[in-house]
């Protein structure tokens, strides 16, 4: 299973996201059993809750001061912070631990720290890759439409290191999927449509699974394609690159 | 009416939804072949900001620069502290010269003063002369694009707006002709006119003149023939040298557009023989902006549009929803500044998804001002009470783990931590998402378990 170009383990440190944590476990039990195939010793502070995004994106950073401290001080010994979501660790890396701490978005940590070369998981299914903005435009995890420059992914070399799998990308490669965390309820109307938007895109496509490094995204197209009694899945990234099968 | 009530006059009809989606996202789509046509866009992006960023670090010297030489060129310059001072001023100098009809080319300035009606009230006739503008003008409505007025309707309404005003023939809908009835109408009223105001592009310190740009030569047709010509500028339009418009042309057609450059980039530099030509300057709030440090960068916008276009939630709630002149994302970093209680609601109209600021030619970071502006709203306490106890209680929850995980146990902390976790028909979510499953155990409890 898979390389990994350290011969001593690395000491990672697992930041599971409070919705991964509540409603998507699977997500979280991918991340830390890949991690740990792929060599890392994983810790896992079992008082950590939520990295603050929701009360700060609310305009109500002011009142996550207690949560910060929790987090810095959870994560400050450690030199890497894993996370399975690409929103979360934005948050972490620009407004909690601020250079004090470095924290990775999973696929990041696979590219640019593991350089991960290969893996052993078969998904012998058509897999639409939806890029969740804030691993795109925030981590830049992969090259966006709009930026003239050269095409980059940190997360399609590792889909395609799946046996079987092939990737396909909605019409509007790199639209938001309309969640945008209190958003989704704030703005509803317009939340909605984009949500059904980027299903019917996908949809168009053929796909059978869709996936992204970001679940929030995720369970915001899952509601609108649950709602049209679609066939189509979503799937954590994590759990694609940990062998899942559908 | 906020934000996400009035987006739902445009989203209870899906199929106009999705047709002002698909007309907005051709000219994000006109933006990226001719961005993608220049190997060094990013260079030119870069070279644009550090142009406006000088402009916001020197706007005292440049100003004074500008109207040093504006005079010398024997243009009569002109100071408005306020929209008061500016529609005065135009209007004393209207009244000066007897003006009863006048050719206005776009402003988005002019708008955001109120002029038109402050004229008309006077008994001055304004004729907008910019197509988008005129049709808009003829139906009483307010620009809901900056560079495409009237991008929110459809040919058909403008061809029943023609015949009703102008009595073309009914149900002609053909772009041509309704075109080139727009161009006999307005022929009459340049012709007519007595006086003509234009808005600013760009206003060049070292030389004192001023750029024009537009597609139909409208303000060139009227600054041409009216004996005096008066042109608008928010402070912020400065720029020092005239070679920066090599920049600065390239970025905001291309931008805007997607054209190399617009048809008409027009520079006004003396009055012509026998005419007056005033120029007025007008502060209305943007001497006090520029002293805030985090939300100074959006005084560098050159109305390009390229943010509306890109923006997945203009798209879809179109720019009468946001309640002000200047629409879309730098709309609702722009006017926090002047009223932070009533335009509380537009930073939160957004995803934060950060496209805006990708696309944006002087690289305003605009996603990150939203996530601030949020910050200033809540700290000043503009947010809805049932919106503040559900944020203080998942706050709460979040920043006690014993509290977290006593919930986690009764199946009540996945509710505290999503807005939306209730299964009834009030929950907004629900309307159109199904709810996500409750697994049977978190993670927590599965990795005390397992590991």
């Amino acid at each position: 299973m898979g390389t990994n170009i350290y011969s001593t383990p690395l000491k990672v440190a697992l930041f599971i996201p409070c919705y991964v944590d509540q409603l998507y476990p699977e997500t979280g039990i991918a991340t830390l059993q890949l991690l740990e195939k792929l060599g890392c010793e994983i810790h896992y502070q079992q008082n950590q809750t939520c990295c603050g995004q929701p009360m700060a994106n609310s305009g109500f950073q002011h009142l996550t001061k207690d949560l910060d401290q929790q987090n810095q001080s959870y994560f400050e010994d450690f030199e890497y912070v894993i996370c399975p979501s690409g929103s979360c660790t934005l948050h972490l890396k620009e407004h909690v631990f601020e250079g004090k701490t470095k924290v990775y978005e999973l696929c990041e940590f696979l590219t640019d720290v593991l350089k991960m070369e290969s893996l052993e998981a078969k998904f012998p299914f058509k897999v639409g890759l939806h890029q969740s903005c804030h691993g795109l435009r925030g981590l830049q995890l992969a090259k966006s439409s709009e930026l003239v420059s050269d095409r980059f992914s940190k997360i399609e070399p590792l889909l395609n290191m799946v046996e079987g799998l092939v990737i396909s990308y909605p019409a509007k490669i790199d639209e938001c999927c309309g969640f945008g965390g209190t958003f989704c309820v704030s703005e509803e109307a317009v939340s909605a449509k984009m949500g059904q938007d980027k299903a019917a895109e996908f949809e168009a496509e053929n796909v059978d699974v869709i996936t992204s490094a970001d679940m929030s995204c995720l369970m915001h197209i899952d509601g609108v394609l649950k709602r049209k009694k679609s066939k189509i899945k979503v799937m954590h990234i994590a759990e694609i690159l940990n062998g899942a099968v559908l | 009416m906020k934000h996400a009530e009035l987006a739902k006059k445009l989203t209870n009809d899906t199929a106009r939804t999705d047709w002002h989606n698909n007309s907005i996202w051709w000219q994000r789509e006109k933006r990226d072949k001719a961005a993608f046509g220049i190997p060094d866009w990013e260079l030119l992006r870069s070279t644009g900001s550090a142009i406006k960023d000088h402009v916001l670090d020197n706007l005292y010297d440049l100003l004074l620069e500008f109207e040093k030489n504006a005079i010398l060129n024997g243009i009569k310059v002109h100071w408005a502290e306020d929209i008061v001072e500016h529609n005065e001023i135009v209007h004393s100098i209207l009244a000066m010269h007897k003006v009863k009809k006048l050719v206005k080319s776009k402003s988005m300035l002019t708008e955001e003063c109120g002029l038109n009606p402050y004229l008309e009230k006077y008994g001055i006739e304004v004729i907008d002369t910019d197509l988008g503008e005129r049709i808009i003008q003829l139906r009483h409505e307010h620009p809901s694009h900056i560079v495409a007025p009237a991008i929110h309707l459809k040919r058909e309404e403008i061809s029943d707006t023609f015949h009703e005003c102008w009595g073309t023939e009914k149900g002609n809908s053909d772009p041509q002709y309704l075109t080139e009835a727009a161009r006999q109408s307005l022929r009459q009223d340049f012709m007519t006119a007595d006086a003509a105001l234009t808005g600013v592009n760009f206003a060049i310190a070292e030389t004192g003149e001023y750029v024009v740009c537009t597609n139909e030569g409208n303000a060139d047709m009227g600054a041409h023939l009216a004996p005096v010509q008066i042109a608008c500028m928010g402070l912020e339009k400065i720029i020092a040298k005239r070679e920066q418009m090599s920049v600065m042309l390239r970025l905001l057609a291309r931008s805007s557009t997607g054209q190399p450059i617009t048809a008409y980039s027009s520079h006004f530099k003396k009055p012509r023989k026998g005419q007056e030509l005033h120029i007025v300057l007008v502060d209305n709030g943007r001497s006090t902006h520029i002293h805030k440090p985090k939300f100074r960068a959006s005084l560098k916008c050159i109305r390009c549009g390229a943010c509306m276009n890109t923006c997945p939630v203009y798209r879809r709630s179109g720019g009468h929803s946001y309640h002000v002149t200047v629409p879309g994302p730098i709309g609702a970093i722009l006017a926090p500044n002047k009223d932070l209680k009533e335009y509380s609601d537009l930073p939160f109209a957004s995803t934060l998804c950060g496209a805006c600021s990708n696309v944006c030619p002087v690289k305003i970071n605009i996603h990150e001002q939203l996530y601030d502006w949020r910050q200033e709203i809540g700290m000043a306490g503009h947010v809805e009470t049932s919106k503040k106890i559900g944020i203080k209680a998942m706050n709460f929850v979040l920043s006690h783990p014993k509290v977290y995980d006593i919930g986690s146990k009764i199946g009540k902390t996945a509710i505290s931590i999503l807005p939306f976790a209730v299964n009834n028909s009030l929950n907004p979510w629900y309307k159109s998402r199904e709810m996500p499953e409750f697994p049977k155990e978190s993670f927590k409890d599965w990795y005390k378990k397992n590991r």
